[in-house]
């Protein structure tokens, strides 16, 4: 019964996205206010509809029900409640719900916090959300309904895939698909100010706080997969590059190219055509990254269900949202004229340049990541697209990229000049570039890549505070004062750019120093590694809850003291028979040490890999001070003030009529 | 005007490549093993580990060589397939038992049934590797000069049966 409640709520949701989608838009085109004035009321009642739905699904997985085929596919009686609830999202059917839903929560705040928006504006941004709603509702309905019975039923259910079993999964996704799904807010925006033909810095002023907001859930969403592929894959790494988390990385970074050039858009009315292709091409890689996830188009270790009807819905979905907007994009961007003029030497110049870089580094991990399919469909071979390709790329592009962070955000507006900004910057860089060459000779070992991460990490980190410097210094009030009177959208900013400083930091570090070594063991061995020493006391076999685990021992000392135990362990979970290695981490500020547990061989002996990993734990914090620095812009007084000042007008309208 | 279709032109080329995409399997990797003769080895009868079996035994005929083991989930959907590949008598069916325990396979063919007209016993995996085993189930059509000429990664399924691995036998036996 309950699986059905929900079915039916999805149903019920997808009429009401059909009116969400269509009404409000065609009531903005006409000036039709009761039309408009539909796009509220539906987007509140999908929400309670897809909510219940949500529940329903979650309902099932908890008591068991093992005649709902995606709960029989998804979960096992012995696996413990809070992955039961993890389990709606883990698989296909049950993601799309959590999209849903997502969209839906982003739906109804926008209806809640766009009172100070035109009515033909808001009526056209809740009718587009409408329409991706309607289509994520009906790829549900038709291919990938998670409340399909199974009947007969099952007795017990194949378990979720190990890999997912882990607090992580609690985390990540949903996590994830709100920066995914937030763009469609920003989306939203550009479509209807298109669709209205009014592109203007209130359309800009507008759509900030919501890009924001999806870029903080995005960059932490991502930092917790990372961080999750780090302690559970049990190889030490901690980015891939493989297709699925390009598909999070690509909006990310032209997320992040956005978050700027909005500013631009804002302030000078310049970059609007780009700015909102921008916003088009955000959440089209999101959706582009949906569709390969879940179509099997590429291999990957995600790629959990696939099938090729499904892939065709998602593939013909794709034409019309992203087609259609670009098309509309064609037709309507020539009309939207130039802003503001400015030099070649200019804050406006600077942005462009860096949201060029960071384009160009969205296309090319698309194409690394399409490579592969490209040559398959021209019939030139099989190959795979890894690391190295990445890294080359990479490294070229982002090192201007980050050296143009440290300029633009002291460089004026409009016109600045090159000899002002040299003559500002030459400590700056005098001392990044003395710190890139002396602190690799302190931790003894130089390489060209090194010193390049390191200049551009301390380059960021005094540029900053140069700036910071120059903007309190001089007035009369108090240090407080002077600190309280700058907005906190700027502070945001000179946190995230830190944040930037730390993760490069980080990176260069892990990448340049880091260690490991693969040994065989007896119990009583004793190996070395970067300082430390690790004794092996054995392997003692546990029972986990739906797991038999050979939980390794490792004392680590340093210099003779006691440093830390590590337990890494290798798991069997019994139902799918799948083996999983868990591994052993002592986590620091200035070094992880991490160990996981390979084969057992002949006599007792283990085969064991131990890792150092110096100051990689600053690759996720520079990912957390960037998300910080998202939501101190978010918190700025002025997005407050924006409601309470319609409020305020509203009421002196409201005075002068009566 | 022109320069804003631009980004819709890229789109539908991108496009294009992925409805092409949708229509391969990129998890189908040409073995290189495929045009190539069988490697040897000579490995003890899962049945009587006195006895030894060879592809040299089966020189002179078209048969089909399938890796299996008791543990392998995937080697219970195509099971009933090769059971009644094997009543029907079209190809001779050798098997492979990889990384396992004579025991539990014995167990497995007792309570399944057994399709094989015998198995090899690779317990350590050598011989999987020279074959270039990396999923279980897999199967391989060799003929009668003991050249590979095809190879199944995963399970048969009754598609490939039929359209694949049949005509190619009938095919080869009739040369």
């Amino acid at each position: 019964m309950i699986p059905e409640i929900g079915h039916f709520a999805l149903i019920l949701a997808l009429l009401v996205a059909l009116v969400q989608g269509s009404f409000p838009i065609i009531g903005a085109a006409r000036g039709n206010a009761v039309w408009m004035g539909l796009a509220r009321p539906a987007a509140r009642a999908q929400f309670f509809l897809i909510v219940v739905a949500f529940v329903c699904l979650a309902y099932t997985f908890a008591i068991m029900d093992y005649s709902v085929t995606y709960v029989a596919t998804n979960s096992n009686s012995k696996l413990p409640l809070q992955y039961r609830i993890a389990a709606v999202w883990g698989g296909h059917e049950g993601s799309l719900l959590l999209w849903a839903l997502i969209l839906s929560i982003w739906t109804v705040a926008v209806s809640l916090f766009s009172k100070h928006l035109p009515d033909a504006m808001r009526a056209r941004i809740l009718g587009v959300m409408g329409l991706i709603s309607i289509g994520f509702l009906l790829f549900m309905l038709t291919v990938s309904n998670p409340f399909e019975r199974l009947i007969p039923a099952a007795v017990d259910g194949l378990d979720l895939n190990p890999l997912l079993q882990d607090p992580g999964m609690v985390f990540h996704p949903p996590m994830l698909y709100m920066g995914y799904v937030g763009f469609s807010v920003a989306f939203a925006f550009a479509i209807a100010a298109l669709l209205g033909g009014q592109l203007d810095a209130a359309w800009a002023r507008w759509s900030r706080p919501w890009t924001t907001m999806a870029w903080v859930f995005l960059t932490i969403g991502i930092m917790a997969g990372s961080n999750w592929a780090y302690y559970e894959l049990g190889w030490g790494g901690w980015w891939f590059w493989d297709a699925v988390e390009n598909a999070s990385f690509m909006p990310w970074l032209v997320g992040t190219a956005l978050i700027h050039s909005l500013a631009v858009t804002e302030k000078r009315g310049s970059f609007k055509a780009w700015t909102v292709l921008l916003a088009i091409c955000a959440f089209s890689l999101s959706l582009l990254g949906t569709f390969l996830v879940r179509s099997g188009v590429l291999t990957s270790v995600h790629a959990f269900a696939t099938d090729p009807k499904r892939g065709l819905y998602i593939l013909i979905f794709l034409v019309i949202v992203i087609g259609g907007s670009l098309a509309l994009f064609a037709w309507r961007a020539p009309t939207v004229g130039r802003g503001g003029k400015f030099s070649v030497i200019s804050r406006e110049s600077f942005l462009l340049s860096n949201n060029v870089l960071l384009a160009v580094a969205a296309i090319s991990v698309l194409l690394g990541t399409l490579y592969p399919l490209f040559l398959d469909a021209l019939g030139l071979g099989k190959i795979s697209v890894g690391p190295p390709y990445f890294d080359t790329v990479f490294a070229p592009l982002m090192t201007p990229a980050l050296f143009l962070m440290g300029i633009g955000p002291v460089a004026r507006w409009k016109n600045a000049s090159l000899p002002e900004l040299a003559l500002r910057l030459r400590w700056a860089f005098g001392v990044s570039v003395a710190t890139a060459i002396a602190l690799p000779l302190l931790l003894g070992h130089w390489t060209p890549m090194i010193g390049l991460g390191l200049f551009l990490a301390f380059w960021i980190v005094a540029t900053t505070v140069n700036m910071v410097y120059q903007r309190l210094r001089g007035r009369e009030q108090s240090l407080i004062t002077r600190i309280r009177a700058i907005p906190r959208s700027w502070w945001g900013m000179v946190v995230a750019h830190l944040g930037i400083a730390v993760f490069t930091l980080g990176v260069t570090i892990v990448k340049g120093y880091e260690s490991e070594i693969a040994v065989r063991m007896l119990p009583g061995d004793v190996a070395h590694l970067a300082g430390f020493d690790f004794t092996f006391d054995g392997v003692k076999e546990t029972q986990g809850p739906n797991y038999l685990a050979d939980r390794g021992q490792l004392r680590v000392t340093r210099n003779g003291a006691e440093y830390a135990v590590l337990t890494p362990e290798k798991r069997l979970y019994t139902v799918q028979n799948m083996p999983m290695t868990e591994a052993g981490i002592s986590p620091g500020i200035l070094q992880d040490i991490y160990a996981s547990l390979g084969e057992p061989l002949a006599d007792g002996a283990w085969s064991v890999r131990i890792y150092h990993k110096p100051m990689v734990e600053w690759v996720w914090g520079g990912c957390l001070l960037m998300g910080l620095g998202g939501i101190m812009a978010l918190s700025d007084r002025r997005y407050r003030m924006q409601n309470r000042r319609k409020v305020t007008a509203e009421k002196k309208e409201g005075e002068a009529i009566a | 005007m022109k320069r804003f279709l631009v980004p819709l032109v890229l789109f539908f080329i991108v496009v294009g490549f992925l409805a092409v995409g949708l229509n391969l399997d990129p998890r189908e990797v040409p073995s290189p093993l495929v045009g190539k003769p069988a490697p040897m080895f000579s490995l003890p009868r899962l049945d009587d580990p006195e006895k030894v079996i060879s592809p040299k035994d089966m020189l002179g005929q078209v048969w089909l060589f399938n890796v299996w083991a008791s543990w392998c989930g995937a080697c219970k959907d195509e099971h009933p397939i090769l059971m009644a590949l094997s009543k029907s008598g079209v190809v001779p069916v050798y098997g492979m038992d990889y990384k396992d325990t004579r025991q539990e396979a014995l167990q497995w063919l007792e309570h399944g049934g057994n399709p094989y007209i015998a198995s090899a016993m690779d317990m350590d995996g050598r011989v999987g590797i020279d074959y270039g085993v990396y999923g279980v189930p897999e199967t391989y059509v060799i003929d009668k000069s003991g050249v590979i000429a095809y190879k199944q990664i995963g399970a048969i399924t009754e598609d490939v049966l039929r359209n694949k691995i049949l005509p190619l036998v009938k095919g080869l036996q009739t040369q």
